[in-house]
């Protein structure tokens, strides 16, 4: 069914259609309308047999869906930002537990400075917690990636994160074609846990594990996340099957046949990035896109294949690796450790700075010219950065410094973009 | 040949093995038909304290349940000595996934029970006073306010045991820990204003709190066994002496247990819907000196010369204990 609505209301649709039984919500912006659209459909009687609990924050979030998981429910919460560093403990219990929990984490900057808007630092900070990350390019994918991000979590015992830019996604209204109960049934089988604590076969969960077979318990985790590369093309095939349209994968390439310039990126800056390269192709120029969609596990051999027959590849990432550069540039040069293909880091967007088709078109020509460099960031005010690193080389007590920063920058809602 | 009456001194008691009582009354922990849920082969210390409450605590659970219970358990000593991988003790569905999110965890058990019709089978949460007073304490409280299906319960040896005998929130003032030393001119941990967590429970007016030591394991399955007869968010609070914390000899732990109730440091009582139903009397008043002397954590107060000032603060809170509970019979104040 087409339908119009918010981004965060598609998701909350289709998880609410994956019939989950515990959802647990802690408020965080950008990702609050979701649960705040579960919720009520839980009150409202609408999405049946479901416990929805209001926790006292987001390391409880996580927790009580351990619980829930480890019980025998499907679990499902959702978070950003702030309120997934507040859980990472949590996080990364559930993933050691095996535990299919799904959780939607609308992608936000990471404080200090506080700011709401969208960035991947989150999630980026989160790269090695043993979750799967799944990345949505627009509403469409974050919806259908939630349905099978059940699929894959349950039948591999990993949860699975489902990430979709804050306020860009989760707050935009698109038209989105929203499956029937039907099909997701037909999709999605009721879940079948491996563990579950049971008076009638009692077992150990989390018991303490010594040095004699840890390491044996972390290389099932990266097997099995070795096997999710394996099930999830088949899973996106079978989804298109069923619901009549191409979602989620593992990478997807878009005009890169022929291309000499590819540009990696995760996310709805695609979409921006798509409309770069078409016209930029009307000019004459070989420049494609690859959109990796899973993150983790690493889709080291489809990207390899994917950038094989490009002569340079320039990163575009929402997160910073403070003190070295790209973290999603450095994944990619390891897919690309047997060629000489120059990658090119190009940090963009933190903390919600707009990411404009002709800041792109920029940065894209500047690589054709061979000017880019291996690491540079999109719009930056290098100015304002020489100034306030020249008071500091002058002033002791310089102040803070995203103080120090605005203060050079003007009034910030003005220049904004 | 000389005979030595035999006196029935259990009988009115909490005595453990009471076989002049009617089945009904005897302890579980006395029945053939126990779970040993806690199993023997453990790696607690000699003399443990928390082995001793866990284990009567969750038989006597089984017991009030029909074996139809679900545990969650926090990281300390009870997590590490009960399951060293691949072996485990817990003859019960248990699971231990963090420090602080015991409380938590178990409301998610409760919940999936309660989406798939199993309300029958019951959740316990279990923990140390640390992963209970101080780092499981918001996801506690959260569990309370919610009133989850959970009885929580903490076992409360007053440091944290397991990582070396740290402070904890729930560490007596005057206390030797490691991170308290009995240097300096305030030897041991200051006076602070204490953190009282089964008045905080009260506060929350859940439908069952109960302190119980483990010198009283009959009153310990007691009030294990009608804390299941409540649904909501119940709290059981008991004190467990921890030999190599403490500095006592292991055989001394329910000396010392019965030595915090009976000086009036440890309050035991009972309470439904927020209101005192029961107080355990004190039965022969002590000074808290008594208490005090057999524990090495205390000997900075003994020698090299007695610190009468700080062991009279302590009286001091031990008489505030006993006036505000009634924990004894008027006329024996």
């Amino acid at each position: 069914m087409l339908k119009q609505t918010e981004g965060s209301h598609a998701v909350a649709e289709a998880v609410a259609l994956c019939r989950p039984e515990v959802i647990c919500a802690y408020p965080i912006s950008p990702q609050t309308h979701i649960v705040e659209a579960l919720g009520e459909m839980v009150k409202s009687g609408e999405l049946a047999n479901c416990e929805f609990i209001n926790v006292e924050s987001e390391f409880a979030a996580m927790s009580v869906a351990i619980g829930a998981s480890a019980a025998g429910a499907r679990a499902y919460t959702a978070t950003a930002s702030q309120g997934l560093l507040f859980m990472a403990e949590a996080v990364f219990n559930a993933s050691g537990l095996g535990l299919p929990i799904v959780m939607t984490v609308a992608n936000r900057a990471i404080g200090a400075p506080i700011n709401i808007w969208n960035d991947h630092s989150d999630t980026m900070s989160q790269r090695d917690c043993g979750w799967i990350q799944l990345f949505a390019e627009d509403n469409q994918e974050a919806l259908d990636l939630h349905i099978q991000a059940f699929r894959l979590g349950e039948e591999l015992s990993l949860p699975v994160m489902v990430c979709m830019d804050g306020f860009i996604l989760t707050h935009a209204y698109e038209r989105v074609d929203l499956p029937t109960a039907s099909q997701v049934d037909a999709y999605l089988p009721p879940y079948l846990p491996r563990q579950i604590l049971d008076p009638a076969e009692p077992v150990s969960i989390g018991a303490m594990v010594g040095p004699e077979a840890f390491m044996e318990v972390r290389y099932l985790a990266h097997a099995k996340q070795m096997q999710a590369l394996g099930l999830i093309p088949g899973y996106a095939e079978e989804f298109r099957s069923v619901f009549g349209r191409d979602s989620g994968g593992l990478v997807r390439a878009y005009r890169a046949e022929d291309a000499e310039t590819i540009v990696v990126a995760l996310g709805s800056v695609l979409g921006t990035i798509k409309d770069t390269i078409d016209e930029m192709r009307d000019q004459g120029a070989k420049i494609g896109a690859l959109g990796i969609t899973c993150f983790r596990p690493w889709p080291l051999a489809a990207v390899r294949a994917a950038l094989a027959g490009a002569k340079r590849v320039v990163v575009l990432e929402k997160s910073l690796a403070v003190g070295l550069g790209g973290i999603v540039s450095n994944n990619v040069r390891t897919a690309l450790a047997t060629q000489d293909t120059p990658v090119h880091t190009v940090i963009a967007g933190l903390g919600g700075r707009t990411i404009t088709r002709d800041s792109l078109r920029k940065a894209f020509a500047q690589a054709f010219a061979g000017r880019l460099e291996p690491l540079s960031f999109l719009d930056l005010d290098h100015a304002a950065v020489d100034r306030v690193l020249a008071r500091e080389r002058e002033v002791r007590r310089s102040g803070p410094i995203a103080e120090a920063l605005l203060r050079e920058r003007g009034v910030p809602g003005a220049r904004v973009g | 040949m000389s005979f030595q009456p035999v006196k029935f001194y259990q009988t009115g008691t909490f005595t453990v093995g009471n076989r002049l009582l009617p089945d009904a009354e005897r302890s579980v922990q006395a029945n053939m038909r126990r779970t040993n849920s806690l199993n023997s082969g453990h790696r607690a210390c000699q003399g443990c304290g928390e082995a001793l409450g866990a284990r009567y605590a969750i038989d006597a659970a089984m017991n009030a349940t029909g074996n139809r219970l679900v545990a969650a358990n926090a990281t300390g000593c009870l997590e590490v000595f009960s399951t060293p991988y691949p072996e485990t003790s817990w003859q019960i569905p248990w699971i231990h996934s963090l420090f602080g999110n015991t409380a938590a965890v178990a409301t998610g058990i409760a919940a999936a029970l309660k989406v798939k019709a199993k309300s029958d089978v019951r959740v316990i949460a279990q923990g140390g006073d640390g992963g209970t007073t101080d780092i499981g304490f918001g996801c506690l409280s959260g569990m309370f306010e919610r009133n989850d299906d959970v009885l929580y319960i903490c076992y409360d040896n007053e440091a944290y045991m397991n990582t070396g005998v740290q402070r904890s929130s729930a560490t007596p003032p005057a206390a030797r820990t490691a991170t308290t030393m009995a240097v300096g001119s305030e030897p041991g941990n200051p006076f602070g204003q204490g953190k009282n967590l089964p008045a905080i429970a009260l506060a929350h007016d859940i439908a069952y709190v109960a302190t119980a030591t483990v010198a009283e394991l009959r009153d310990l399955e007691a009030k294990v066994t009608r804390a299941m007869e409540f649904r909501g968010a119940r709290y059981i609070h008991i004190f467990v002496p921890c030999p190599l914390g403490w500095g006592h000899a292991s055989h001394d732990t329910i000396r010392i247990a019965r030595l915090a109730k009976e000086t009036g440091l440890f309050p035991v009582f009972e309470a439904e819907n927020g209101e005192i139903v029961s107080v355990s009397k004190i039965r022969h008043r002590l000074p808290v000196e008594e208490y005090l002397r057999p524990q090495k954590r205390f000997a900075h107060l003994f020698s090299p010369q007695p610190r009468a000032q700080v062991i009279a603060h302590l009286q001091a809170i031990a008489d505030r204990n006993i006036r505000k509970y009634g924990l004894c019979e008027e006329n024996a104040q």
